[in-house]
């Protein structure tokens, strides 16, 4: 079970390594956190990590469709997915691996993001709650919008598609706190519920609500769960 | 080793597969034949679990490949049409990695990689990118991938197309090598190649099984006489009449060359070898025999006849 699942994961971490996608969402990714990095702190000349943790919802909805547009339907397009399904190996060790792939590729953006709060321990003095704190809210946050890209990616065989499906879909979370505003009653609730802006207020602040943590993971066994079905019913037609 | 029986696929309202049935014992190399289109792909997929079947039921070495589809996939190696591999990768990462999916520790892995890769001469291009290799490199990775885990049965769809002749003669010689040891099960519409690696051919047309029998039997099968051609200079009536007194001699039909000397095309019973005794009426009475040669109705003849045969004749 853990041996496939960690094959697949190698497999799918190498060919990002080797598509110069990975390689241009990375550098797109430090650019735009070097530019805010540089604006924020020259405004406020203060050593908080905090503003610019709260902006990677932002960078990071354009980046993550770009991550996993390939996951699935580039495999079924080519036809190495007739090549896994027929091989001894489970759906959900097959999108397992996918998704632990694509998560240890965010893992490797964010260890290189991580110059930005060692040059605020080395020329200030942050507070190193909101540090580990937004750093996990920020890994959570990406790992759910990983979650739905791999859904997205499951349902097409069309990279763009892909690409599309995944960014409205996390758009429209993301806009779901403002929609709450608009809206009353229940269905604002629901909204403000799955904003996951709004979830992710407090991480940055060194505040780790259980409440928060469900969500996430909710949101990221939920997507695996109904793209493992998705595969499988993929046999079907 | 491999039992089919009334297996059935439907896609909407067309039937791809309707009612196969047959049964591969351990060792034998079983070619698929049929016209594009007849069902030959979406029974080998329904074969290594890929897509289950609308109705009927199949087992791959004592496994039901529905129901206990993930042990039966552990004894298949399967090759699919288009070759699907990870063109960003080099074959010695894929063969890797197929490798692991399948159980292997990293000791049994390169053994077996390099024992694979001598078998499909792949050797000198394991280190280069997949995507990098020529059509015919391609096609051997993929038969590599279907090796590697030395399965009890393997399924090739259409292993030699794309590639070169020489290719294509070390490519049947591999996997006839395999048979005996391996079941094999082949697909292809190159007809030559079904009577030069099968034991046994099932001709697919149209979703059925048109025929199941050796290469040799279907063709005796299909013409219930054997056949010799001889040409001979001599006078053609005479030579007919001589001919047609022979024991065992069917018919004789005269074909005109043009030349002096005449052709005719014997029919004699089945298993009747009547070869000598022409040899020896012709000698006898004085004339020339020039050529002597056993006439076989071609696979590709025999093919034609069964798939455009109506339906229900």
């Amino acid at each position: 079970m853990i041996r496939n699942v960690l094959a697949v994961a190698e497999r799918e971490v190498k060919s990002y390594f080797a598509s110069p996608v990975a390689w241009v969402v990375t550098a797109f990714f430090i650019a735009i956190w070097g530019f805010l990095f540089a604006a924020i702190l020259s405004g406020s000349r203060e050593a908080n990590i905090r503003p610019l943790l709260s902006n990677f919802s932002v960078t990071f909805l354009f980046l993550a469709p770009l991550l996993t547009m390939r996951l699935i339907a580039e495999e079924a397009r080519s036809g190495t997915l007739e090549v896994l399904l027929t091989q001894p190996l489970r759906e959900v060790e097959l999108v397992l691996g996918k998704y632990l792939g694509s998560v240890a590729f965010l893992v490797f953006m964010l260890v290189m993001s991580l110059y930005f709060p060692t040059i605020l321990l080395i020329f200030g003095n942050p507070d190193k709650g909101p540090l580990y704190g937004g750093y996990l809210g920020v890994l959570l946050q990406g790992m759910s919008f990983l979650a739905i890209g791999l859904l997205a990616s499951s349902l097409t065989q069309n990279q763009i598609i892909s690409v599309a499906v995944t960014f409205v879909a996390l758009l429209l979370f993301w806009l779901s706190d403002a929609f709450s505003r608009l809206l009353s009653g229940p269905v604002a609730q629901v909204a403000q519920y799955v904003s996951i802006t709004k979830r992710f207020e407090d991480m940055p602040q060194g505040v780790i609500d259980t409440k928060d943590l469900v969500f996430f993971l909710t949101v990221i066994i939920g997507c695996l769960f109904i793209t493992t079905q998705i595969v499988a019913a993929r046999r079907w037609r | 080793m491999i039992t089919v029986e009334h297996l059935t696929k439907h896609y909407g309202r067309v039937a791809a597969v309707d009612d196969i049935s047959f049964e591969v014992p351990k060792g034998e190399i079983l070619g698929f034949l049929g016209p594009n289109g007849a069902g030959k792909t979406t029974t080998m997929r329904i074969l290594t679990g890929f897509m289950p079947p609308t109705g009927g039921v199949a087992t791959v070495a004592g496994y039901d490949i529905f129901k206990q589809s993930l042990e039966a996939r552990r004894h298949i190696g399967y090759l699919p049409e288009t070759v699907p591999l990870y063109p960003e990768m080099t074959p010695r990462s894929y063969l890797h990695f197929v490798g692991k999916i399948r159980g292997m520790d990293s000791n049994l892995r390169r053994a077996r990689i390099s024992d694979v890769a001598e078998k499909c001469k792949i050797e000198d291009m394991l280190d280069r990118h997949i995507g990098k290799l020529s059509k015919g490199y391609r096609q051997r990775v993929g038969l590599a991938q279907a090796l590697l885990g030395n399965p009890d049965v393997l399924i090739l769809d259409e292993p030699t197309v794309g590639l070169d002749p020489r290719q294509i003669i070390e490519t049947r010689q591999v996997i006839r090598d395999l048979g005996g040891e391996h079941t094999v099960i082949l697909s292809t519409h190159i007809l030559p190649e079904v009577s030069m690696t099968c034991e046994r051919v099932v001709i697919i047309n149209r979703g059925k099984v048109a025929a199941i029998d050796t290469p040799a039997n279907l063709q005796r099968r299909m013409r219930g006489t054997d056949e010799v051609e001889v040409e001979v200079r001599g006078p053609s009536e005479a030579v007919r009449a001589a001919l047609e007194s022979i024991p065992d001699v069917v018919s004789v039909n005269e074909r005109d060359n043009g030349a002096e000397t005449c052709i005719f095309e014997v029919g004699c019973s089945v298993g009747m070898d009547v070869r000598e005794s022409i040899a020896r009426t012709i000698v006898q009475r004085g004339w020339g025999l020039r050529e002597l040669r056993p006439t076989a109705v071609s696979l590709e003849e025999i093919f034609v006849q069964l798939v455009t045969a109506e339906p229900g004749t």
